[in-house]
């Protein structure tokens, strides 16, 4: 089976909005994925995951041309996740994509598990790369993406990259890089979450305006509110039709987006949850679904 | 009266000096010519360089195969890791630059984007260890320090033109990462004087001597092959044995050289940290061997700039040297330990 694209839909209002409302309800079961993975370490960076849902949801089940039971695949879109720590998230997204299976969740983090802490490869199929050291996820698009359009296939290569990971000087060469080569089969995707490992982003290293330095480095650059599905999906339909240039969807998002309790609480790069309030998170993610 | 003219002094010369000798036969970009013919073979063979395509011969690949070459700019990150990207996609690229860059600069991304999944990516990597005369930022005497730690890397460090020609296909066939440390530019021509072939992790015994054995690898097996003569010309009989592959090493070969009492000698381009000199220890103390190891290496510290000539001189990598450090091994009071294997009516190397 191959997963279905935005590009093969009519793009009629009633059927976005029939979009929308179907890629809500995937990354409303992202998130509880998610959650139910974070109750089984106790802790992690269930404030991205959450975040960062959404992101997922449009890419995993209305942009990427993959086949869930052939990871393989050649012809399939590549998927780099470079922040490897957001590993808690792809994998709920991958269970939602069917390329691994819901029961296997559970064992995240765990011994012998195909899903370890930080994403690697070698371990989970589907997973194209090992990431956690930043700063190495669009060197290696630059590389896929001349390889595949040397090849004359027209598969496409996103990348996943965190606003932390653009104080990695190796990022800036690799955007030089796919801007020079005009790669047009690159799609960055930039979760912007203004929270890393020290604190804010902005009093750790500024990284704005992230819009105008994109563009400064040739790229064709969307930014938007990473948690509106419905911006999401134009932003990612527009960049789809771009050539010429690599793309660039900046997504500002929110740690916790979609649980109230976790959404409020002191933004943490990585979030300690206590034991009953795993259920309250679960409980406050499906009111906001009905709302 | 003494004159007060003052003498003559060599110069550093081009940012690649020739290592070779005045008159020694050598053979134009030898890298460049392989990879082409590859090429020729071997449709998913790509090249590609960080700037310095035309300093390490990948400008004869990239002028005969404009299509399958790639400029990646200043960017050695952006290099390794775009070269990774191009093995994920099914391609077997060769990515250039010089040694200190690949190794000291873009260690991360030749670690975890190439070598942990195991991607064939060639990585080619010029002046390794004193080849040129400009200094500690040119010079890369550690990266085989560097990198003999990381898994999964298979490391060449080749004598001359002849094990480079018949490297690069051994590379590209071989499955996994790998370092070659290349000579490029007028490279001596010497190991097709003798009854030689590349092979991949082996070693090769050049020539058999019963008094001493040096063990070498990279350019200094064509010192090695020069001392050899010298001291033959003195009775003393010297046995070479070339090392091109720094890993995996070829212990066997190893061990079998040293289970002789005859002065073993390790010859490298590199510092005595951490390259050949402290490979062969290791390999000889892990196996329960007691022999003393004479390095003939970089010493551990930055180098002088200056002229080719003048710095191997001085550090001890020249012929003259060698032979002079021979014989002072030879003659050494130190008692050359021996094993059980002295009693072995017939030495490895008879």
């Amino acid at each position: 089976m191959t997963s279905l694209t935005a590009a093969q839909v009519p793009a009629g209002t009633d059927r976005r909005s029939e979009r929308v409302e179907r890629i809500r309800q995937a990354a409303y079961r992202i998130r509880r994925n998610a959650l139910d993975m974070g109750e089984v370490q106790g802790q992690g960076y269930i404030g991205q995951a959450l975040g960062v849902a959404d992101v997922l949801a449009v890419v995993y089940t209305d942009q990427l041309r993959y086949r869930p039971d052939d990871p393989d695949w050649p012809d399939r879109d590549r998927f780099l996740l470079s922040i490897g720590h957001y590993a808690i998230a792809a994998y709920a997204a991958m269970a939602e994509a069917g390329i691994i299976p819901i029961e296997e969740l559970e064992t995240y983090g765990s011994d012998g598990s195909r899903l370890p802490m930080s994403a690697m490869a070698s371990y989970t199929p589907g997973m194209e790369i090992s990431g956690g050291s930043l700063g190495h996820g669009l060197g290696v698009a630059t590389g896929m993406a001349l390889g595949l359009r040397h090849l004359g296939n027209p598969a496409r290569v996103f990348n996943l990259l965190s606003d932390g990971e653009l104080d990695e000087g190796s990022t800036w060469e690799a955007a030089m890089s796919c801007a020079h080569h005009g790669l047009d089969n690159v799609t960055a995707i930039v979760d912007v979450n203004a929270l890393q490992a020290d604190g804010p982003t902005v009093g750790v290293l500024r990284t704005e305006p992230l819009t105008e330095k994109w563009r400064a480095f040739g790229w064709h650059a969307v930014r938007v509110d990473g948690n509106d599905v419905a911006a999401l999906v134009a932003a990612f339909d527009e960049v789809r039709e771009h050539r010429g240039s690599p793309s660039v969807v900046i997504c500002d998002t929110r740690i916790g987006s979609g649980v109230p309790l976790l959404e409020s609480r002191e933004k943490a790069h990585f979030m300690r949850v206590d034991e009953n309030e795993w259920q309250i998170a679960r409980d406050q993610l499906e009111e906001g679904l009905a709302r | 009266m003494t004159s007060t003219a003052p003498r003559k002094k060599l110069t550093t010369s081009a940012m690649i000096a020739s290592f070779a000798d005045p008159g020694q036969r050598t053979t134009s970009a030898p890298f460049g010519h392989a990879l082409n013919r590859l090429a020729e073979e071997r449709p998913e063979v790509v090249g590609l360089s960080a700037d310095l395509a035309k300093y390490t011969d990948m400008h004869v690949f990239r002028d005969a195969h404009p299509d399958r070459f790639f400029q990646m700019g200043m960017a050695e990150q952006t290099l390794l890791g775009a070269a990774a990207g191009m093995a994920e996609v099914g391609l077997v690229p060769f990515a250039s630059t010089y040694s200190v860059f690949a190794t000291r600069r873009a260690y991360d991304f030749l670690c975890l984007d190439i070598a942990e999944p195991g991607l064939n990516v060639n990585v080619v990597g010029a002046l390794p260890g004193l080849t040129t005369g400009y200094g500690p930022s040119h010079q890369a005497t550690e990266d085989l320090a560097i990198l003999r730690g990381c898994p999964n890397l298979t490391i060449v460090d080749p004598c001359d033109s002849v094990d480079i020609e018949q490297a690069v296909p051994a590379l590209a066939a071989a499955p996994g990462p790998t370092y070659l440390r290349l000579l490029r530019g007028a490279v001596p021509t010497v190991l097709d004087e003798y009854d030689y072939r590349f092979e991949l992790g082996k070693a090769a015994e050049l020539r058999t001597g019963r008094d001493v054995v040096l063990i070498s690898t990279g350019l200094m097996t064509m010192r090695a092959l020069q001392a050899a003569e010298r001291l033959a010309a003195d009775h003393v009989d010297v046995a070479v044995l070339h090392v091109p592959t720094i890993k995996p090493l070829d212990t066997e070969a190893i061990l079998r050289a040293a289970r002789t009492d005859r002065l073993l000698v390790t010859l490298e381009n590199h510092s005595v940290v951490g390259g050949l000199a402290e490979s062969v220890a290791s390999t000889l103390a892990f196996a329960g061997v007691g022999n003393r190891v004479l390095p003939i290496a970089l010493p551990d510290e930055f180098l002088a700039a200056g002229a080719l000539p003048t710095l191997h001189d001085r550090y001890g990598l020249s012929t003259d040297a060698i032979v002079a450090r021979v014989r002072t091994g030879l003659t050494d009071a130190a008692p050359t330990p021996r094993g059980p294997w002295a009693a072995d009516p017939a030495p490895a190397t008879a």
